[in-house]
């Protein structure tokens, strides 16, 4: 038996004959349909490597059945950039040294991205650390995280006041 | 991960149908049942896929007050409903101490309240345990229990309920309502979930194929908006589960406590109700003294199951604490660090 899922994956719609209900969301990218950019750590939702948007919202991807999330619009770290544009985020992580080993890096951009778009921060690097609380980093790249968070957040704040005006 | 057959219902009917077959599990997030199957601790042999079912989701006012919860809508959601946290402000604090953002967006109110304890020997197939494998022991008990149960275990398990969304509900008089072969029926949340006694398998109170539809706070839960916290410590300042919790909620005049609820988290296999230190605030002068009066009380059966004796106190304390931050006052922006001990001045750092 195979189980039809619909899935709009970085802006295109997709649908995949799933053999198995068993398989999450993060096997599906990463296994089968080749986006190995969002990064399996504990795959037990305790690291955040696999951090992706579902919706506009940032999750987990590892605790997610693909097949449950039929219908669903998701955005991965393949998907952010504009062709050689990278995205805000992606840029602010560079400029402020947010990463070392870079394993990490897919999953806190993802989760950088989410955090900025729920609008509850504001400029407190407090609520910026309580907010990535759910990505670990082994390198111990918090500071620059951090950094990069309220930088891309002022960055595409800017952005958007330009495109406004 | 065993296989399972995947079942997507279109109305709660048929999902109480598919879902009363033995085996079978609702599905929502996953957020918790992912992780128990992926470990081998649960291994449905059918899975009841209720997230695509319509009108579970919203949040509703009840006319005369209080609120109805649907059992999908989001911990995020609720948390940032700003309606909703400024009438329940330590509900809402309770859900923003809670796991991760990533989590919160998917984790639902039904799920929260159905999750399993985070006992390591429960998720661990190669230990004994009477929750997992009914008859077969309770590894904690003499091995690593200092997270374990201080109130309302038993000699066949010590484990706890782990949530801290379900803590200020039960202190607020929640009612759970929930729809299975027989119908609709509600169960207060404070009788739910069942203590361990002999049979720690049997978890609470729903029958194979009863779902939780809803969760309902009265219109008196309301009354408490203006001194209402939740408190958690925790091994970590973020994205842990709580050792202690307490939800505090107060009616207080002219420096007198009308009214008193409290609960405590972490301490027992279900959140904990301290009705009796309630009585011990009502109608005495908010202060420390009372308070720790008033903590006394709540622990006052408190007995550690091992190596966890350091709770009853540390559980004194942060009700204790818990009240002293009610009396003072919720604050008028949720704290930067939700519900931890290091969150008392708003703005401060407490990392340096």
């Amino acid at each position: 038996m195979t189980y039809p899922t619909t899935l709009t994956i970085n802006g295109v719609k997709r649908t995949i004959a799933l053999d198995d209900p068993r398989v999450t969301l993060l096997d599906l990218l990463r296994e089968r349909l080749d986006l190995t950019g969002t990064k399996k750590g504990c795959d037990r939702g305790q690291c955040g490597a696999c951090t992706v948007l579902v919706n506009g919202r940032r999750i987990n991807s590892c605790l997610a059945l693909a097949i449950s999330l039929d219908g669903a619009d998701v955005l991965t770290i393949e998907g952010v950039a504009k062709g050689d544009e990278l995205h805000p985020v992606q840029e602010a992580f560079i400029a402020c040294d947010g990463l070392q080993c870079g394993y990490c890096t897919p999953g806190q951009i993802m989760s950088a991205i989410g955090l900025i778009a729920e609008g509850q921060v504001g400029d407190d690097p407090e609520r910026v650390r309580e907010g990535m609380s759910g990505n670990l980093c082994r390198c111990g790249a918090y500071k620059g995280i951090t950094e990069a968070v309220l930088t891309a957040q002022e960055a595409l704040a800017a952005a958007g006041r330009k495109e406004v005006a | 991960m065993k296989p399972f057959d995947y079942v997507r219902p279109t109305s709660v009917r048929e999902a109480v149908a598919a879902a009363a077959q033995p085996g079978a599990a609702y599905l929502a997030a996953g957020t918790n049942l992912l992780d128990l199957m992926k470990g081998n601790v649960s291994q449905p042999t059918r899975l009841v896929d209720i997230t695509h079912l319509s009108g579970l989701d919203s949040v509703e006012d009840l006319p005369g007050g209080g609120v109805r919860i649907g059992a999908l809508v989001r911990n995020a959601d609720l948390a940032n409903d700003a309606g909703f946290a400024r009438r329940f402000p330590a509900v809402a604090e309770a859900l923003l101490s809670g796991a991760s953002g990533q989590l919160r967006n998917a984790a639902t109110v039904g799920g929260n309240i159905m999750q399993r304890t985070r006992c390591a020997y429960f998720y661990d197939p190669a230990s004994a345990c009477n929750k997992r494998a009914p008859g077969s022991g309770c590894a904690a008990r003499a091995v690593e229990n200092r997270h374990h149960a201080i109130l309302g275990w038993s000699e066949a398990c010590i484990a706890t309920h782990p949530s801290d969304f379900c803590v200020p509900l039960v202190a607020l008089d929640a009612v759970v309502e929930t729809e299975g072969p027989a119908g609709r029926r509600e169960v207060p949340l404070e009788t739910f979930h069942h203590l361990p006694d002999e049979t720690p398998d049997d978890e609470s109170v729903l029958v194979p194929g009863e779902i939780i539809v809803a969760v309902r706070l009265p219109a008196e839960a309301e009354r408490f908006a203006a001194h209402a916290r939740y408190l958690k410590v925790r091994d970590r300042t973020s994205y842990a589960f709580a050792i202690v919790s307490a939800a505090a909620a107060l009616r207080v005049e002219a420096g007198v406590v009308q009214e008193a609820r409290l609960a405590l988290g972490g301490v027992a296999l279900r959140p904990w109700r301290a009705r009796e230190a309630e009585q011990v605030l009502h109608g005495e002068r908010a202060e420390e003294a009372l308070f720790r009066r008033a903590a006394e009380v709540a622990l006052a059966d408190a007995r550690p199951a091992g190596d966890n004796g350091f709770k009853v106190e540390l559980a004194r304390r942060v009700v204790s604490r818990a009240l002293a931050a009610a009396a003072a006052g919720t604050p008028a922006r949720m704290p930067a660090l939700p519900a931890s001990p290091f969150a008392v001045v708003s703005g401060v750092s407490a990392h340096g």
